[in-house]
């Protein structure tokens, strides 16, 4: 039989704050336990919520980027459940009323193909604490510090296809809340999760089957291997006339597959209720214009504009935008390039991410600029240097030796121009090496790249190789007269 | 509308409220007493009124996005017993 999956994500983004969301508490994350949980955190009876305005203007931008409907009116609820990290009995979250709802983004697949993938809703919510099982011998210790962080919860609709789409539409909300400078997008800190809601059906089926959640998915890999593992897990005890429990597991990266978590006695009961402490939210227009105004440009803006300034292909147009500090980088270096932008495009793909990986550098980090690589890549286009010299004195850069054309000039590099000087030596060379030269007039014609090294090793390399293959044909071709 | 003792039993067990057999009887018998006076409310015709979320017609202040707590770990903490290396302390909880 032919089976259909159905995914749906539901991804936890932390909004990049100072303050938490009802409390004037810091969300700086690696804090001392508890030294970051104030009153308002710890539950204290008496205390109230106050809603923190960049924490909402945050999720509008969201909304706004998304197309989709800003609730100018919505509500905060109570989710009730007990555990040890939630000290209040509940969390505050939006239920009925969030403030964003209905917008969709577009994502690319690995074959080129594009998919719009529905967005239910996103709604702002408080994060609980962290509870740390392995810390203490006998018990478990409660960390309060992230207790009250403020989350926007993405909840897609399960219109993605397989664990490859699933992963794609995490790339694409991932890229789009660092854009917005809504969220850092720290997977190992936590900043961005993921929950997955997985079923399979028979092809041509319009029921969804019953579907199992994944939890905590915090990396792009693992969401891909997760939902692949589900996926097969779910064929397989359908196909054997089992039936898929509706459960939550955990996918253990350690043996790469899914496990139940333990068994809930009863399905969740959350009783959402209006919470009382807080006010319906209602945005004003002048808000809304005002975040309206704040937008950047967005990436699949960006990478329309790309296309249209620089003339780049797609593929290299994904790469380069796939951050705003990353193409804010390759303009910086592309300035001033017009005909020649493939070539900051190269160096932008390669020689900088490979030394930003070699030193495990993020872009922001990068000890050579935007700007100072465009001065080095207007050497290579004006002729001064080659690439391949290029890539020396980046290097030379790279170890803080100077700018490039300090260390062009330091260290000798210029090519030389000067057409008499090279001829002399093209001239040199043909004469030490008779043979060779015979060979070539006899319709050797490869051995031009031999004269061409002799060449560049008499010169250092700094002779223009484009040049000197000019020079030595005709050199080469005229004695044969 | 009446509450079965399963209704009561989950109810209880939601709230993490242990209630005996022999209380039972009087909890599904009180609730639904004041269930059936909120059932007197459905003889008002509301199909003209909005939800209610919240009695006052306000909206929410917005708060500024500063930081304006100060760390008092050692005031709160010194409410419990149950402190170990900074952290509040449960009895383990097993995943």
């Amino acid at each position: 039989m032919n089976w259909e999956t159905v995914i749906g994500l539901e991804i936890h983004t932390q909004l990049a704050t100072q303050s938490k969301i009802f409390s004037g508490e810091r969300t700086r994350y690696g804090a001392e336990p508890n030294t970051q949980a104030c009153l308002v955190d710890l539950g204290y009876p008496g205390v109230l919520p106050v809603l923190n305005g960049k924490a909402v203007a945050m999720a509008v931008k969201f909304g706004l980027a998304i197309g989709a409907t800003i609730e100018r009116r919505s509500v905060f609820a109570r989710k009730n459940y007990f555990y040890p990290d939630l000290p209040k009995g509940y969390q505050i979250s939006q239920y009925e009323l969030p403030i964003v709802s209905r917008g969709s983004v577009v994502i690319r697949l690995d074959d080129g193909s594009q998919k719009r993938v529905g967005i239910t809703r996103a709604h702002l919510e408080e994060d609980a604490g962290k509870s740390l099982h392995e810390t203490l011998k006998d018990r478990t210790g409660i960390d309060l510090n992230r207790a009250g962080t403020p989350l926007l919860e993405i909840v897609s609709e399960p219109e993605l296809g397989s664990a490859a789409e699933a992963a794609a539409y995490m790339r694409k909300i991932h890229q789009l809340v660092r854009y917005l400078g809504i969220c850092d997008g720290n997977m190992q800190e936590g900043s961005f999760r993921c929950d997955a809601n997985i079923s399979v059906r028979p092809s041509g089926d319009t029921e969804l089957g019953t579907r199992t959640e994944l939890k905590n998915l915090n990396s792009f890999r693992y969401v891909e291997k997760a939902i692949e593992f589900e996926i097969e897990r779910q064929i397989d005890v359908l196909e054997d006339g089992g039936k898929v429990v509706l459960e939550t597991r955990l996918y253990d990266s350690d043996k790469d597959e899914t496990r139940p978590m333990r068994a809930k006695e009863e399905a969740n009961d959350y009783r959402y209720f209006p919470d009382p402490d807080l006010l319906p939210l209602e945005l004003d227009q002048a808000l809304l214009d005002s975040i309206k105004e704040s937008m950047p440009e967005l990436p699949w803006e960006k990478e329309e504009r790309f296309a249209t300034d620089y003339g780049l292909n797609p593929v290299d147009i994904q790469i380069l935008t796939a951050s705003s500090e990353g193409a804010a980088f390759f303009e910086a270096s592309a300035a001033g390039l017009a005909g020649n932008f493939e070539l900051a495009a190269n160096w932008n793909k390669g020689e900088l991410r490979a030394a930003l990986n070699r030193d495990g550098l993020t872009i922001t980090d990068s000890p050579v600029g935007g700007a100072d690589l465009n001065s080095l890549l207007r050497r290579i286009s004006d002729g001064t240097i080659s690439g391949k010299t290029a890539k020396e004195v980046f290097e030379a850069m790279w170890a803080g030796e100077g700018d490039a054309d300090e260390i062009i000039e330091a260290r000798s590099l210029q090519q030389i121009t000067d057409v008499a000087a090279l001829e002399k030596v093209v001239r040199q060379v043909v004469a030490d090496n008779p043979e060779q030269a015979e060979q070539y007039r006899g319709g050797k014609q490869k051995l031009l790249g031999f004269f061409v090294g002799q060449v560049m090793q008499a010169t250092g390399s700094k002779a223009n190789p484009a040049e000197v293959n000019k020079l030595l044909r005709a050199k080469l071709d005229a004695d044969e007269n | 509308m009446g509450l079965s003792k399963k209704d009561v039993q989950h109810i209880a067990n939601l709230a993490r409220l242990e209630v005996s057999d022999e209380q039972i009887d009087d909890y599904v018998e009180k609730l639904t007493q004041i269930l059936d006076m909120v059932d007197a409310l459905k003889e008002v015709d509301t199909s003209e009124v909005l939800p209610l979320a919240h009695p006052l017609h306000m909206s929410q202040p917005l708060r500024v996005d500063e930081p304006t707590e100060k760390n008092q770990r050692d005031l709160f903490q010194a409410n419990t017993e149950h402190v170990e290396q900074g952290l509040y302390t449960v009895p383990k909880v097993i995943e």
